[in-house]
């Protein structure tokens, strides 16, 4: 007897489903026995984690503050690797988002009617994700330089930027040193439905839905799966290869950026330390775990989100580090890649009887 | 003018050893067939171990077997991912590097002693300390080159050896031909699998050592993210030396040498604002990668292994 993969001839509907959720469960029990080794009874930690994130209505509320950018990064990292382009610069475009949203709302208040300073700010974010993203696409498609260390680069170019400048040309005069711009006119701020959670929430589903939409009814979201599953018979078909990458990463970009304009329109209300906080690198295990569904997506956000909250909780309650939310997830994607190949292969069991049926 | 030379020269190989272990590491990964792109996270799980080893121990060696095995047990991970489980390389080692960069970050925060609230940071351990060779350390300006630590002067061997071994050996042979054909390679009864698990694991040992480098030798102690970034930019200097470990060097001091400069025109004060400073490593990186490319395309052969990042299966076309 001999066990053998065996190529199936369509993706399996079961195990998309089930790998991600017996990969959550794996990454909780490995998580668990390294808690046990640091002599923490992971059951407890586990507890107080989901208490901390999903326990109460403000707690979720902070869970949702996390989930906005990581649903948005989601989707648009999602929406690059599904053309195989590893856009791992999330991060960068969201922060590079940021401080566009940022020069709009310092320097344009006065020019602009009020009701334009935050619908600005959030497009400036947008175009500047955009530009960012676009970067990589443009040096990929004309010159096939490898765009994972270009996008990756581009996120420390974007976090030494916004540094320069809130420490230095854009410091708040007022702030007694504080790196930190001064604060926004309330003009320029997001408006929040509670506690801190923003209306973004709801342009980040709508936008979910909508994505959904255009990869699975469109010409275009068609030619950017075709683009990715096979390029050979995509060129075939006539699809311009190099710019469905160049718009879809474009629009990719876009998502981040608008991120990052959320981020310090309805957060910090300010540019300041703290906008770089690994979302755009989240958002690879958001995508990945939704298998580049952009719904699925929307529902990964909350829960990688709910580890992020419930990690800060447990360092609050039980002095254990928040990098343990980091590590849980950190480990999704060790089983969920081992899984992929049941995905597209089954396992297949050779007796003798079943050896003989094949010849 | 000499001792300015000479002390930018002592802090680019300083600098540079790091770089040069994870290159020649990457280097073997990569021409088995093999991209592994965790570099990031094994370099940081290598130096919080090796720190954490020598805090306790005080054992500089015991440190670096520490690392080396934090490297192999990452290293494993992603072979099997990528081999056996037939995985996305690409993917498989970002995980790598997010579950490395979250993990190390934990453990500084876990392995501390009590006093210090089980943070690592900030503590004080043994370190390497450049070990004066007598006579040449007294040439000008290459005197820099004889008055290192340990572990760069063990990069001076490594080098022409790592070269050695890939070209001169049936075994290099053997390495090449899985990364170029592992059809070829296994008609002509290589082991493909064992070839690629061998090297990919002896790749993130190195690699590891690497990140033991700067958190015992070159920025002594452990910090968040010691590695700015350095796993990444081995990456695009594997690619700057086209697959060949004699020219890991070349990138390695470039990016030293950068470093160096940093180091000195902001011990010396000046006008360049200290971001745009930090900025130079990565903005190179993404220069030179544009113009390898474009030299790549020119001559139609640079080295890269034809076979990377390619799951291998037998009995597929």
């Amino acid at each position: 007897m001999r066990l053998v993969f065996e190529k199936r001839n369509s993706v399996s509907k079961k195990a998309i489903i089930l790998v991600p959720v017996v990969s959550f469960l794996v990454s909780l029990i490995l998580t668990g026995i390294l808690l046990i080794i640091f002599r923490t009874n992971p059951f407890v930690t586990y507890a107080s984690m989901f208490v901390g994130a999903f326990g109460s209505w403000i707690n979720f509320t902070e869970t949702l503050v996390k989930a906005i950018p990581l649903m948005l990064t989601g989707i648009g990292v999602g929406l690059a690797f599904r053309l195989r382009f590893w856009n791992i610069g999330a991060e960068g475009q969201l922060v590079f988002g940021g401080v566009a949203a940022t020069w709009v709302a310092l320097f344009w208040s006065n020019f602009l009617p009020p009701f334009l300073v935050l619908p600005t700010a959030i497009l400036m974010g947008i175009i500047a994700g955009a530009l960012w993203a676009g970067i990589p696409a443009f040096l990929k498609v004309y010159l096939k330089v490898d765009e994972t260390l270009v996008s990756l680069m581009l996120n420390y170019v974007a976090i030494l930027t916004a540094q320069g400048l809130y420490y230095g040309a854009w410091i708040d005069p007022n702030g007694m040193g504080f790196p930190g711009t001064k604060l926004f006119p309330k003009a320029a701020w997001l408006p929040r439905f509670s506690g801190r959670a923003h209306v973004g929430l709801f342009i980040a589903i709508l936008l979910g839905l909508v994505m959904w939409v255009v990869l699975n009814r469109t010409k275009w979201g068609f030619e950017v799966k075709m683009s990715g599953h096979n390029p050979r018979a995509a060129r075939v078909m006539g699809v311009n290869i190099g710019k469905t990458i160049i718009t879809a990463i474009l629009v990719s970009g876009a998502f981040s950026g608008m991120a990052g304009a959320f981020e310090v329109t309805a957060i910090s209300h300010r540019l300041q330390q703290g906008l770089a906080i690994g979302y755009g690198y989240t958002a690879i295990i958001v995508a990945w775990m939704a298998q580049l569904n952009p719904i699925a997506s929307l529902f990964v956000a909350v829960l990688m989100a709910g580890l992020l909250v419930g990690g800060d909780q447990v360092q609050m309650m039980m002095g254990l580090p928040a990098a343990m939310g980091i590590v849980l997830q950190g480990m999704i994607l060790f089983p969920m890649l081992a899984g992929s190949l049941f995905t597209d292969y089954r396992l297949k069991i050779i007796t003798k009887s079943t050896k003989e049926e094949a010849v | 003018m000499i001792a300015l030379l000479a002390s930018i020269l002592a802090i680019t190989l300083r600098a540079g050893t790091s770089l040069i272990y994870a290159t020649i590491g990457e280097i073997y990964t990569e021409r088995s067939g093999i991209l592994n792109l965790g570099l990031e996270g094994m370099m940081l799980m290598g130096a919080v171990s090796a720190f954490a080893t020598v805090y306790y121990t005080g054992s500089l060696l015991l440190a670096l077997l520490v690392a080396m095995l934090t490297g192999i047990i990452l290293s494993s991970i992603h072979a099997f991912l990528s081999i056996t489980m037939r995985a996305n390389q690409v993917v498989s080692g970002l995980s790598i590097t997010l579950f490395g960069t979250g993990f190390a970050s934990f453990l500084g925060q876990r392995l501390g002693p009590e006093s210090n609230g089980h943070y690592l940071i900030g503590l004080i351990g043994n370190k390497f300390t450049p070990v004066k060779i007598p006579f040449l350390s007294d040439l000008p300006v290459l005197g820099a080159l004889f008055n290192q630590d340990i572990l760069t002067y063990i990069v001076y061997l490594i080098i022409p050896a790592a070269w050695f071994f890939m070209y001169k050996t049936r075994a290099g042979l053997n390495l090449r031909a899985v990364g170029e054909s592992p059809q070829t390679a296994d008609a002509m009864g290589i082991n493909v699998f064992k070839v690629r698990y061998i090297y990919t694991i002896l790749g993130g040992t190195l690699v590891a050592l690497g990140g033991a480098h700067l958190s015992l030798s070159y920025a002594p102690g452990w910090t968040d993210n010691i590695t700015g970034g350095r796993g990444w930019i081995v990456i695009a200097l594997v690619i700057f030396s086209m697959w060949n470990p004699s020219r890991a060097i070349w990138g390695a001091l470039l990016f030293g040498g950068i470093n160096a400069i940093q180091f000195r025109l902001q011990a010396t004060g000046t006008t360049i604002s200290a971001p745009l400073l930090n900025m130079l490593p990565y903005i190179v990186t993404i220069v030179v990668l544009v113009l390898m490319t474009w030299v790549e395309t020119m001559n139609k052969k640079v080295g890269a292994p034809a076979a990377l990042a390619v799951p291998y299966m037998r009995g597929e076309k």
